[in-house]
Parts: C-alpha cells; structure tokens; sequence
C-alpha cells in the first residue's frame, strides 16, 4: 500500500516538477549553446541533455519521500506517523446467565525505536511501566498494557476475568458496541477486534510510516554509518569491508584483462585462434558468472582465490570479446596504408591495432567492471569473512536494516565512481573517440 | 628510378554463394617511371581491384606485377597508397601520421624531421604539425595523406579516388597540389578517379576502363597535366581540346553505363 502510494507521489512530482520547471524556473538551467537553439529536439537524440535541475530535484525528492515517509526526526514534511500514546477502551462480558460487565482497557503505545533514544544520560531508556489501573467491580476486570508502536497485543481476558470462556462467559461489545467473534470496531489510536476464538485484540494504527526494520530514517541510517567507520562490523570497519571488494574486483578485473585482451587480438588476427577459442567464448559469453559460482566454491572453496577466479572469468570473455571486435573494426584502409608504408607485423599491431582497438576495449571494460562489481557482491552474499556483499547479507539476517541500506548506497556510489572513472581515462586515452 | 609493369593480369572473384565475378581479364600496361596515369571508367570496372593488385593486397589469378625487376609479392614502402578517407591514424597527430614511414623503418626523428617538417610546409601544414586529425578539414587530412606518402619517398604513388570526398573548390586546390608534387617529386603516380574533369587535368596518360569483364578500353596521351603544372587549372580548362576530350570521354562513359544498365533490365 505505501509503496503504492510512494509510487504515485513520486510520478506526480516528476509532471508537476516538469511543469513549474518549464514555466518558471527554466532559463536558469538552460545552457545558452548550440544546441540549445535546436527548435527540433524531440526525436534528434543528441539534442537532448540531461535536465540537471530535473537531476536535483529528482535526488532532492527521493531524500524527502525517504523523511516523510520514516520516522525522520529531521523537520521536513512528514506522512502520517504511527500512533504512539495512550488510548483505553472498554470490552463487555456477557457472563452464562446473561449477566454484563464492562472492564476497562489502558494500553500505552511506546516509541518503537525507544531502545535506540538514549536519555539525558546517554544511558537507553527502558520499556515504559504499565499505566496504573485498578481492578475495578464486576467479575471483568480493568487492565493496562504496553505495546511498541508497530506492534499488537492480545488482551489478557482469560488471566484477568472471573468468569471467563471456561466458565461460559464471552466477550460480546467492544467499545459498547457489539462485535461479533473475527470483527473489529475502529478506536482513535488503532483497531480492535475480536480473533475468531473471542479474544480481544488491539493493533495501534501504523500510519504511513515505515518502521525501521523496514527503512530506517535517513539520520539513522547516516548515523550506522558513521559508527560503522568507527567501529565496523564483523571484525572489519566499512573501508576494510569496501577495499575487500574493491580490490577483489580490480584483481579479477585485472587479470581478466590481460588475458582476455591479448585472445581477443589473436581471434580477431589468426584463424587458428578464430577458430579455437570460439567455441569457448560464445559458449562462456551467455553464461551469467552468477552460475558459477557454486562450482567456484566447489573447486576452490569460500576464500579468496575462488572469487578472484569468478571476477577474473567474468570479465575475460566480456574483455576478450571486445579486443577481438576492436580488431574486426580497424578500417582495412588503415592496415593497407600501414603496410604500403613499410610497417611489419609486429608494427601493425603496436601501431595501428592495438591504439585502433582501444574506444572498444574502454567500452569492454566499462561493462566488464559493472558486471564484476555486481559479481563481486552476489559472491560474498554466498560466502565471504568481509566485503559489502557479505556485511549486508549477515546484517540482513540481523534485520539491520540501516547496515544493508549503508551497504547498498556505497555499492551503488563505488560502481558508479568506477564507470566516472574508466571514463575519464578513456577521455585522455582516446580522445578522438565519437570524432571521426 | 624503375618502371611498373602490369603483365596480363586477370582477376576472378569466387562468390560465396558459387558463381564468380570476373573483375579484371587479361589488362596489360607498362608505365614509365615518372609517369602520372589516370585512370577511368564506370562503377564496378575493376579501377580499385586493379590498385589493389599494384599495391600487393590482393593477389591476381593470372598475369603479375613488376617494378622494375622485382615482382611484386605484397605491400612494400614501395608503393605508397593514398587513400580516399579514413586512412589516417587518429591516435597520432599530423607529424607523427607522416613521420609514420621513417618512424617504422627505424629512422629517427632527427633524421626524418627537416624532410617531414619540409613536407607539411609543401602541402601548406606547417602550422598544423601538432594538431590531431579530428580537428582538419576533409582537404588538409588529405594533405596530411599525400605528405605522410611522400615521406616514405615511395617508387610509385597510387591513389584510389584521393580527392572524391572533398568539396569542388578544396578539390581544385587540391588538383594543383598534386601536380606540383608530381613536378617536384618526378614519381611514378597511378590516379583513380571518377570525374573526367580531374582524369583529364591530372593524367599525362589516361585510361578508360570498361566492366564486365573490367578492361583497358581506351588509352589518351594528353598535354594537359603539362600545361597545369604552375598554371591556373582553370585556363587549362578552357583549352580548346579539352572540352572535345571531355565530351568524348563523357560519351564513352554514357554508352558503357547505359550497357550495364540495360543489360541489368534485361537480367530482371
Ligand atoms: N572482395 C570481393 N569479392 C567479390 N567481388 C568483388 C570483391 N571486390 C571487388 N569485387 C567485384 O569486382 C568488381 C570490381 O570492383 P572494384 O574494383 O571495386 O570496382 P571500381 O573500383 O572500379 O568501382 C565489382 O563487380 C565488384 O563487385
Ligand atoms: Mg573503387
């Protein structure tokens, strides 16, 4: 339901940012170029650019719809919260001979996270006391509970009443009005029902909110990470946890590459080559490593090596088929002109195929590297000491949400700072890539 | 300096499919050295599989090559080819794209810069030397072409469509640039082209080729690359003789597509 909701939320401010931004707020983004004074945009791909105000607004609402929609303490906007409180309510028991008596019900509703606030002191606050209450007249005895917001309490008729089921009697109104056994009645603060054996039963209102162990609050979440720095997890801090998949990624990336490249080559030079190593590259190529990785821990256990192979045999097929198709796309002109002007074999390579190959090889290595980047995290889900994969696998189990949610923004940050950064050296290596 | 032979070449595509093409039968021709050719002729006659053979890419069915007394086997530095487009390497700049023939024969830069640097000058990049390829005009990269050819101080130049891609006026300068370069060079030079206009300006000898199987159909000797050389193209151009071979030429041209394009119907 919420996610329904945070769905139509978030498309309804897409038109209606998209429609203050084009009346209003437009000139300040529009960068006054050549392309800008296209009149024919829709259809000429390259006339569209990124919006980078429709960039912010688009990372400035997901932050908003993340406070509103937890239990931020950050004073934005917020969705309707869970109830937290004290409500009461009465049941009725109707007793075997049709005699009535009505207990009354105090239930205090406690801040979930009250474990997590620390007091004055610093020191964690504990579950609330009960609220006092007196038994009361009448074989339906008044009670008082606590119940974590989120949370649901069964009222204890049977331990508390006189006569009870066993004795013949039941319960019959809610609130003063009759229920019947699996109905309920709405109360401010939540709703009360009967089960289907005749019990009462009060879950708070959960508002639209999500609980922590569902998302937690953004402050919560920057707060794990900061003491993740700290202190770490599991044996390991969060840099030591993100240079192990970092530097399994760049050793398998590695030496994917200086394998795969070089096969790349001889396919796209010899026909021997062509011809042997096909098999196995189309064969390997559709394979998602994913598969492999059972039989990687199979054949060399949890450690290190075995992940180091994985990555290195997801990225050497990517790397060689793109060496191999930066080969077939030299234009033949190129290699004519080179040996007319007296280049030998060995030259042709240096010179013109291998620095002709390079735009294929960026591009190669820019997929390759996404693709061990997201290999690396699926391996240490399976099985790792540390890495990313690994931290939020064991803090999922945990139900620690705000580590899984730590682990899961550096992953993305991290791939996506690997592709900014094999772009940038594509630029300096190949700057006449899109030029010719 | 030694003279090309082209003894009785054939040349015969096999198609995947089965079947062949006969691209070239039985071409003869013996070209001085010094000699500046052009040559002529429909689409699909064979001009570029005939470079091609000269140039040592493409071996021939029958009949073989011969400068001098060497056959030719492959490429060499030779023969130096220009190409229409597309030949030159992005990743180097202007000077390191000419120097490329003496940097792959171990030639150092110290040795090779005054006549590199002399070459940019003739064909007018001396500013340019350091500029990368993306950043010239179609013309000036052809310049780039020619200058990166004639450092490798080739026997024999060949040239399959250099100017084809430029625009009329760059390709006018360009014509004139070529033949100051035969002048001064004094090499041997093959031409392809496709305008009539350019064969007739630039070939002290012109061949007309013909399709289907590609041949030699008609062979001129013409004055006018002579009287271009450190001339204004354009005088030469009204040259009375000029415009009869022209139209001649044209005709010849005219009845040979119209052959293939009938004959093409008749297949249908
Ligand atoms: N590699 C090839 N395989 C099959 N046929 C070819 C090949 N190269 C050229 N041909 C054929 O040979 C003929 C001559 O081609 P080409 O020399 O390119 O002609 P031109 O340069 O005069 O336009 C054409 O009919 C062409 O289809
Ligand atoms: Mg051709």
């Amino acid at each position: 339901m919420t996610g329904l909701l945070l769905l139509s939320i978030y498309v309804a401010a897409f038109f209606l940012c998209f429609f203050v931004s084009r009346f209003a707020v437009q000139k300040l983004f529009t960068k006054k170029d050549f392309t800008s004074l296209k009149t024919v945009t829709f259809g000429d791909e390259s006339a569209v650019q990124a919006n980078r105000a429709a960039s912010v607004l688009s990372v400035v609402l997901v932050f908003l719809l993340w406070v509103a929609f937890t239990n931020s303490i950050l004073p934005l906007p917020k969705a309707t919260g869970p109830f937290v409180g004290e409500v009461q309510f009465t049941y009725t028991s109707t007793g075997p001979e049709g005699q009535t008596d009505d207990a009354t019900v105090k239930i205090l509703v406690y801040p979930e996270d009250i474990q997590f606030y620390k007091d004055t002191a610093g020191n964690p606050m504990a579950i609330p006391p009960k609220p006092a209450t007196d038994p009361g007249d009448g074989f339906a005895k008044n009670d008082s509970l606590v119940v974590p917001r989120y949370g649901s309490k069964v009222i204890n008729v049977l331990g508390n009443d006189e006569i009870t089921k066993r004795g013949g009697a039941k319960v019959t109104h809610l609130n003063g009005q009759a229920v019947a056994f699996g109905g309920s009645v709405d109360i401010s603060g939540g709703s009360l029902s009967l089960t289907e054996k005749g019990t009462p039963f009060f879950v708070p209102s959960p508002g639209l909110r999500m609980a922590r162990l569902y998302l937690p609050a953004p402050e919560l979440t920057l707060s794990r990470f900061l003491q993740l720095n700290a202190e770490g997890y599991r044996n390991f801090t969060l840099l030591e946890h993100t240079w192990a998949s970092l530097q399994r990624v760049v050793l398998g990336f590695l030496f994917g590459t200086l394998i795969g490249v070089p096969l790349g080559y001889a396919m796209g030079l010899t026909n021997w080559s062509r011809g042997w190593f096909d098999p196995i590259v189309e064969f390997m190529r559709p394979v998602p490593p994913l598969a492999l990785i059972p039989l990687m821990i199979i054949w060399f256990g949890i450690g290190e090596q075995s992940k180091i192979i994985l990555l290195f045999l997801a990225a050497l097929w990517i790397m060689a088929i793109a060496a191999r198709s930066g080969v077939s796309g030299v234009a033949i002109a190129k290699v004519h002109a080179a040996y007319s002007l007296g280049a030998s074999k060995s030259q042709i390579l240096r010179k013109v195929i291998v620095p002709n190959s390079l735009p294929e090889i960026f591009t190669g290595a820019r997929v390759a590297m996404g693709v061990c980047w997201g290999t690396v995290v699926a391996a240490e889900l399976v099985a790792a000491e540390k890495g990313l994969g690994m931290m939020i696998m064991v803090a999922s189990k945990f139900q620690l949400t705000d580590i899984v949610i730590v682990g899961i923004i550096l992953i993305g940050i991290i791939g996506f700072l690997i592709d900014v950064g094999i772009r940038w050296l594509e630029r300096i290596f190949v700057p006449w890539k899109g030029k010719i | 300096m030694s003279g090309l032979m082209i003894d009785n070449i054939s040349m015969r595509f096999d198609l995947p499919g089965g079947g062949s093409v006969q691209a070239l039968k039985n071409v003869s021709l013996n070209i001085k050295a010094g000699e500046l050719m052009s040559v002529l002729g429909p689409s699909g006659c064979g001009k570029t599989t005939l470079l091609n053979i000269v140039a040592g890419f493409l071996a021939p069915t029958e009949g073989q090559i011969r400068l001098g007394e060497n056959v030719v086997h492959g490429p060499g530095p030779e023969r130096g080819m220009v190409f229409q487009q597309g030949a030159l390497f992005e990743w180097m700049n202007v000077r390191d794209n000419v120097s490329f023939g003496p940097d792959m024969k171990g030639v150092s830069r110290k040795q090779s810069g005054p006549k590199v640097d002399h070459l940019l000058e003739v064909v007018g990049l001396q500013d340019f030397k350091e500029k990368a390829i993306y950043e010239l005009s179609g013309g000036m990269q052809q310049r780039v072409a020619l200058a990166r050819c004639l450092a490798n101080e080739p026997d024999v130049i060949l040239m399959d469509e250099p100017l084809g891609a430029l625009d009329a006026l760059t390709r006018e300068k360009m014509q004139s640039l070529v033949l100051d370069l035969w002048k001064e060079t004094g090499k041997t030079i093959i031409l392809i082209t496709h305008s009539v206009e350019e064969a007739l300006l630039l070939g002290e000898r012109l061949l007309v080729m013909a399709p289907r199987p590609g041949r030699i159909h008609k062979e001129y000797n013409l004055p006018f690359a002579d009287l271009g050389v450190g001339n204004d193209l354009r005088d030469v151009k009204r040259h009375a003789d000029f415009s009869i071979t022209r139209e001649e030429i044209l005709g010849m041209i005219w009845e040979m597509e119209e052959e293939i394009m009938g004959r093409t119907e008749a297949a249908q």
